[in-house]
């Protein structure tokens, strides 16, 4: 795996990777994260050669595709001193299969060395945020963020820093929420019944929120609650610490 | 076919199989003992029937607790180590496997083993087969083996006039009920008690009671005429060991040392890669391997054989065969794939797998493994023209790779394996669209075109009839349509009010 480098102090300016499926679909996480950053301190720039980390055609059997498409992205994210996306997957993707798709010289791109995903950055250089919400929320751990970045304490970390924020675990909280990118085109119906497996296990947190790093997963579930007629609503956490923060950007 | 009947329909000679015609118990064809595995079923419509089945949640439950007890990712620090020891023990096996065979062959030879080196599925089931008929069997007592299923034994062995008897309970409720194992090391885990209960009355003909005790003592009873009339015994291998030529089996049972010491003749049947460089790695790979298949530091039995009876001996198989078959595995070394050949078989990446779970365990996979092993070991096996597009039935979680014993990267060979899926098949709609789509995504300004367009088409069309689009229809079967009416927007920030950097996009 990629060794991402951390550097200790505040950056002065990070650049946003979107993520296609934020870009297109999840434009209020995307907004929520621009206004975290920007409350933490650090100038935002959404650069405007980005696409997409390549990942639907590399899981759909298309590596070649996959890498033209990635290496647009890591192009356009040359020279930044800190790369921020808000999707666990996506920044997954880019550590874990970057140099597998575009060669070793690919670990010294800034896209990949500088890489952060949102609630990592937050964990880091998010302590004097002022965060206070009323709400209990439950956490679902996006399966590539948790397994292949490794992450599942910094997004805990930073719901702990909201006063009045409860977080209520789920069983199986890391279990797979069944879309799986094209996966959950291929087999529906399979893909459904895994979503409505994560669903129950929500539902017995009592919480307002399902809350989650990665807007693939909070599109999957949101969409299978909707049409199954439950009431039951996802955030991405940028927006749950967005609303938290006492001075709203 | 397979279920241990005659061919011809007659009561079986198999004390355990008798009453097998009275069972009634229904289940889909992919399921099947019977199923031709180049003729299954496509995946979708498969896995579209399994999740829709009644009690399908409750096997889900069942292999849920399971695989919450293995805790998959959590190895302890005494399992850790087991673990890098074990891992290492398979990596060097394989990097001089066809050394080891032969040592391991000359060993067994040595100590009276008639070893057979087979290549195919179908030389491996034949060179049973022959082995059974040259004696005149007519009745055999088989201890719980993947192997013996994947080359398809226990049919082969019955078109020959052979009965075959399954001696280990889970595979006996399995072959009762004519279907596959479930599960690598719990053939039976996708059947309740209730349903086993059920099972077993029909083949009593008589009630028997919900109680696990009760039947676990029904089948012992049935099996143990089996065990004395038997004229052959076939077992699995877990592990065989190169430089003493023992081959160790595990059970939880005790059926193997049945199997391995009533019957006059023993037939050991193993894939190439069971083979282990000592002996004394069993010390490291049993503990490995039944801590990862069932939270056990070991099991109840541990049967280590060690050639045919000598003179001076009680007892032990006068006759003493094994068979060893690659089935296509040997291509696969110093290939990436060969990781796969590590696998110890303990079915820990079927617990672990949320795909597996919500399936009701591996029949829907339509092959001899289920699960993410078999997803990435089917399609590569025999002359590997089968069940190629496998590795798609997978959401790529990566728990697999967590939960295996041996570290093997299965979330990356089921990614490589759809790659090498997709370079097998005919340039068709799908790779031109992929092209296209990296084309358009690698020009700034055409992937923005096309976020313009979806923000048009979402504006514009109804939800309704985007769901009805080609793509997007089957996403929309049980989901909502995602607003994408906002693509591309941008709020206006702060610090960004400047118009942002050289390479910033004006916000
Ligand atoms: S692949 Fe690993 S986890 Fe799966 S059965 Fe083999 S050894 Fe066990």
């Amino acid at each position: 795996m990629t060794v991402v480098s951390r550097p200790g102090t505040l950056p002065e300016r990070v650049a946003l990777f979107t993520t296609c499926l934020a870009d297109f679909a999840a434009p209020g996480p995307l907004a929520a994260t621009i206004a975290v950053l920007e409350a933490i301190g650090v100038e935002v720039v959404v650069p405007r050669d980005q696409t997409c980390c390549g990942q639907p055609a590399l899981n759909s059997g298309f590596p070649a595709q996959a890498g033209r498409v990635l290496a647009q992205t890591l192009d356009s994210l040359d020279g930044a001193e800190a790369v921020v996306t808000l999707a666990g997957s996506c920044a997954a993707m880019i550590v874990h299969h970057s140099t597998r798709l575009l060669g070793a010289e690919a670990a010294s791109r800034s896209g990949v060395r500088n890489l952060w995903e949102f609630t990592q950055f937050v964990a880091a250089f998010g302590e004097d945020l002022d965060l206070e919400l009323d709400a209990t929320v439950t956490y679902h751990d996006g399966c590539h963020m948790t397994r292949l970045l490794g992450e599942r304490t910094a997004p805990r970390t930073v719901l702990s820093r909201i006063r009045g924020l409860r977080l209520v675990e789920m069983p199986d909280s890391d279990t797979c929420c069944g879309f799986g990118g094209t996966f959950s085109a291929k087999f529906p119906e399979l893909s459904v019944a895994m979503a409505d497996v994560k669903l129950d296990n929500a539902a017995t947190a009592r919480a307002e929120y399902v809350v989650s790093a990665d807007p693939g997963c909070l599109m999957q579930l949101q969409t299978r609650a909707d049409a199954a007629g439950r009431s039951i609503r996802t955030r991405h956490i940028a927006e749950i610490v967005r609303d938290a923060m006492r001075t709203p950007a | 076919m397979s279920t241990g009947t005659t061919a011809k329909g007659e009561e079986p000679r198999s004390t355990a199989m008798r009453g097998v015609a009275r069972v009634t118990r229904g289940h889909p064809v992919w399921s099947g003992s019977d199923l031709d595995p180049g003729q299954r079923p496509a995946l979708r419509p498969m896995t579209a029937e399994a999740v829709a089945r009644e009690g399908v949640g409750h096997t889900r439950q069942r292999l849920e607790v399971l695989g919450r007890e293995r805790a998959s990712g959590n190895w302890l620090p005494w399992e850790s180590e087991l673990r890098d020891r074990g891992a290492a023990i398979r990596r060097e096996t394989l990097r001089d496997l066809d050394g080891y065979l032969s040592r391991l062959a000359a060993q067994l030879e040595s100590r009276g083993v008639i070893v057979h080196r087979v290549s195919s599925a179908a030389q491996a089931r034949e060179a049973v087969g022959r082995i059974a008929t040259d004696h005149g069997v007519t009745l055999v007592a088989k201890s719980k083996s993947m192997a013996t299923e994947e080359i398809g034994l226990t049919a082969h062995l019955t078109t020959l006039g052979i009965d075959v008897v399954e001696t280990d309970l889970g595979e006996y409720i399995a072959q009762v009920a004519g279907e596959r194992p479930s599960h690598i090391v719990g053939p039976a885990l996708h059947m309740s008690r209730q349903d086993v209960t059920d099972l077993f009355s029909q083949l009593n003909g008589d009630p028997l009671p919900p109680d696990p005790d009760v039947l676990a003592s029904y089948a012992r009873e049935r099996l143990r005429a089996d065990f004395k009339a038997a004229q052959m015994g076939i077992c699995g291998v877990n592990f065989a060991a190169a430089d003493t030529g023992t081959l160790v089996v595990v059970s939880n049972e005790g059926n193997v040392d049945m199997v391995a010491s009533q019957p006059d003749l023993l037939v050991a049947v193993m894939p190439v890669e069971k083979v282990i460089p000592r002996l004394a790695d069993i010390g490291t790979l049993v503990p490995l391997l039944c801590t990862a298949a069932n939270k056990e530091f070991t099991t109840a039995y541990q049967t280590l054989l060690s050639g045919a009876r000598r003179p001076g001996e009680i007892d032990g198989p006068a006759e003493f065969h094994c068979v060893i078959f690659d089935n296509g595995r040997t291509a696969l070394l110093g290939t990436p794939e060969e990781e796969i050949l590590a696998c110890i078989r303990c079915g820990n990446c079927q617990f672990s797998c949320p795909v597996f779970r919500t399936l009701g365990g591996g029949h829907a996979y339509g092959t001899t493994y289920g699960g993410p092993v078999g997803a990435v070991l089917s399609p590569l096996l025999g002359e590997a023209t089968r069940d190629r597009d496998l590795p798609f039935l997978c959401s790529l979680c990566g728990a697999c790779a967590d939960a295996c014993p041996v570290k093997i990267p299965l979330d990356d060979l089921l990614v490589a394996g759809r790659a090498t899926y997709e370079a097998e098949q005919p340039r068709g709609v799908e790779s031109f669209g992929w092209t296209l789509w990296s084309r358009f995504w690698s020009t700034p300004a055409l992937y923005r075109a096309t976020r313009s367009a979806a923000r048009i088409a979402g504006r514009l069309i109804p939800a309704g009839v985007l769901g009805r689009l080609p793509v997007v229809r089957l996403w929309a079967s049980g989901r909502t349509v995602p607003d994408v009416s906002h693509a591309g927007d941008r709020p206006r920030g702060r610090s960004g009010s400047s118009g942002g950097s050289p390479e910033g996009e004006d916000r």
